[in-house]
């Protein structure tokens, strides 16, 4: 069965499609009220953030869109120093989409719900003319357990840490994309568990971000945009799979300005970075973390290379594309 | 043997005569900024960026027909995607996509067949823009068209060859002491492709992969010839560079394609540096024997002294002021594998 116009017509397929997948996945008991808007409990000050998702393709190894839009938004919270708690969903879907998709999806999005202890509280569904495509827009609220975390709360002296491999995400995409077969996954994955190993051993997290669209590079370029601090970054530090470094040779590209969906970075203060560092591979999804470089005063971002030269690192412009020879 | 700290060392501290190494290979261009090797050589080490970019050399009127066709009904274009932001005279392929136009990048080559397999109703452009090591590529979809019987894919080339580039800056560039040659061509080629030309201007040719330490074994070897007055050819890269190359690559490109003239862009006309399909498989070409070469660039833009080795990318006027990769003016600033978007992006 396919996806139709009729199903975004507010009618009875709509309210089908509503009850036979979404009520039976997302399942809680705020949004089985069906009502115009969830009522929730919060306590004290929230973080609130929204993204859409628009991948292509829908199912990758290592995740598909669901996946995503949940991760995506439960990391952006986290990386604010909030708890997640609550999830809206919005799905546009285009005619001709396979209902058996919509159902993976949904299926995708509970698994990773749950593990990141979220519930989907609200959502929206609407049909538009195409050829199959999902685009998903999730929203979040989460509980903020940290105060302060700011890009502008960065000091001189502040240590800098990845929790684990670059680019594995943008090189699973491309992969599927340019059907390369390879044993590369995309990293997608919820990350409160290392803010939660954070908080238990105290560590005073200055600043945290997401290794999504842009890459390393261009975040620790918005450190310094926005906190007068340099930083400097060790080539022989950065946690990078065989892999990866053959894929972005073939291809190149390069790891510090490819996606992430389960990586962040963390800035700490530099007397705390081994205990963060013990913290952070404490963590599922932390077990390659690394101290990758420090804040420095001045205000550029380089790196020191394998060879001990030096190597400044700008922001991504335009599209990382695959070149000629 | 020297260790790579001895080798190091010696060319921190290089105290002899100024010495000018051009980098064919817009990928050398990159790797040696990568790996942070302009401050480990001596001042009097002069690393410049040569023409072995296939975005930039590529001249403004190919540029334009691709466009044309990308807004012919029932045609599609199919471009690696270091293409689409290049301008020809008026437009590049991203603005003529903007307007209308119909382009897809291709991710592998040869998906150019499927595509057209399975859309028999829109005639595809393959834009075949490269050097010696795409060439082969393109044979190969020329060997799967014909067996395939199809003929709704053709091919606009725009493919250069090296050498004679090469000997053309050999002779109107006087101040270039040697070469650090291009790895992925040379894969190709092969290192006996050097000899003559090592041995007439006599320049010491060194031929090294895109590690820093390959770079830096082969800056020390052409240093080496120098301070001995002993100008060869080298292959520091014998793991995927023989002497007589790849001969069933070359035997392949020789079947569809033959030696002709070029224009490159803003240079001019280089005698015998291209490759275009022979006159038997002139039904799957697109057009590639331009009428007249058009050879306007921007004003004031400075790409092909740049990609000749006159001077370095900040010394164009252009440079960092109104040209950037978000404001690109110039092919050298565009491409990925062109010196000034690669100087740009490390600048400071």
């Amino acid at each position: 069965m396919k996806i139709n116009m009729s199903y975004g017509s507010g009618g009875v397929q709509t309210s089908n499609l509503i009850h036979d997948i979404f009520l039976k996945h997302f399942n809680n008991s705020i949004l089985n009220r069906l009502e115009d808007s969830a009522v929730l409990n919060v306590s004290g000050k929230i973080a609130y953030t929204t993204d859409s998702f628009v991948v292509t393709p829908m199912f990758f190894k290592g995740g598909d869109i669901g996946k995503l839009a949940v991760c995506g938004t439960v990391n952006d919270l986290t990386m604010m120093g909030a708890i997640p708690k609550y999830l809206t969903c919005g799905f546009i879907l285009e005619e001709g989409t396979e209902i058996e998709t919509v159902e993976r999806i949904a299926e995708s999005m509970a698994r990773a719900a749950k593990e990141a202890k979220v519930k989907i509280v609200a959502g929206d569904t609407k049909v538009i003319e195409g050829k199959g495509g999902v685009y998903i827009n999730t929203s979040g609220i989460g509980e903020i357990a940290v105060n302060g975390v700011s890009v502008s709360a960065c000091k001189e002296g502040d240590a800098i840490l990845l929790s684990g491999n670059l680019g594995e995400h943008h090189a699973a995409i491309m992969s599927e994309r340019m059907g390369i077969q390879n044993e590369i996954s995309s990293d997608c994955a919820p990350l409160t568990g290392i803010l939660n190993k954070f908080i238990k051993e105290g560590i005073k997290v200055h600043f945290m971000r997401d290794v999504t669209r842009g890459g390393l590079a261009t975040i620790l370029n918005e450190i310094t945009d926005s906190s007068n601090c340099g930083v400097e970054i060790e080539e022989t530090a950065l946690p990078i799979s065989n892999e990866i470094r053959g894929f972005c040779d073939i291809l190149g590209l390069d790891p510090l300005y490819m996606a992430n969906e389960g990586k962040m970075i963390a800035v700490v203060p530099g007397k705390q970075a081994e205990k963060a560092l013990e913290a952070m591979r404490s963590s599922v999804y932390g077990k390659n973390a690394a101290i990758i470089g420090r804040i420095t005063e001045g205000k550029s971002v380089t790196m020191k290379t394998t060879l001990q030269g030096t190597r400044r690192i700008d922001v991504l412009y335009g599209e990382g594309l695959p070149r000629i020879c | 043997m020297k260790t790579l700290e001895q080798i190091k060392d010696e060319l921190k501290n290089y105290d002899g005569r100024p010495v000018k190494i051009m980098e064919v290979c817009g990928t050398h261009t990159g790797s040696i900024f990568k790996h942070g090797l302009r401050c480990l050589l001596s001042p009097k080490i002069q690393l410049i960026s040569g023409p072995g970019c296939p975005v930039c050399v590529t001249n403004a009127a190919y540029i334009d027909k691709l466009v044309d066709y990308s807004l012919q009904e029932g045609h599609c274009v199919l471009t690696f995607g270091d293409m689409m932001k290049v301008k020809g005279s008026h437009m590049s392929l991203t603005e003529a996509k903007a307007l209308g136009g119909k382009v897809d990048i291709l991710y592998s080559p040869l998906s150019a067949v499927k595509l057209a397999m399975d859309n028999p109703g829109t005639q595809f452009i393959f834009a075949a823009v490269g050097f010696e090591t795409t060439t082969p590529i393109y044979a190969l979809i020329m060997d799967e068209l014909i067996k395939n019987n199809i003929h709704n894919l053709r091919l606009l080339t725009s493919v250069k060859t090296i050498i004679p580039a090469l000997e053309f800056i050999c002779e109107n560039e006087k101040e270039i002491d040697a070469f650090l040659c291009p790895g992925h061509v040379s894969v190709i080629i092969g290192s006996d492709a050097y000899d003559s030309l090592s041995k007439k201007y006599h320049k010491p040719c060194v031929i090294a992969g895109f590690e820093g330490e390959h770079i830096l074994g082969a800056v020390y070897e052409i240093i080496s010839q120098i301070k001995h007055q002993s100008f060869s050819v080298k292959n520091l890269y014998t793991s995927v560079v023989s002497g007589e190359g790849n001969i069933k690559a070359q035997e392949l490109v020789n079947q569809y394609f033959e030696v002709v003239d070029d224009d490159w862009r803003e240079i001019g006309v280089i005698p015998g540096s291209a490759l275009r399909l022979k006159k038997d498989y002139e039904k799957y070409d697109a057009g590639s024997l331009l009428e007249a070469y058009v050879s306007v660039g921007p004003k004031c833009c400075r790409c092909s002294d740049v990609i000749l080795g006159r001077i370095q990318p900040v010394e164009c006027p252009l440079f960092s002021k109104v040209c950037s990769p978000l404001n690109a003016i110039g092919p050298c600033m565009v491409s990925v594998e062109g010196a000034c978007g690669i100087w740009y992006k490390n600048r400071g």
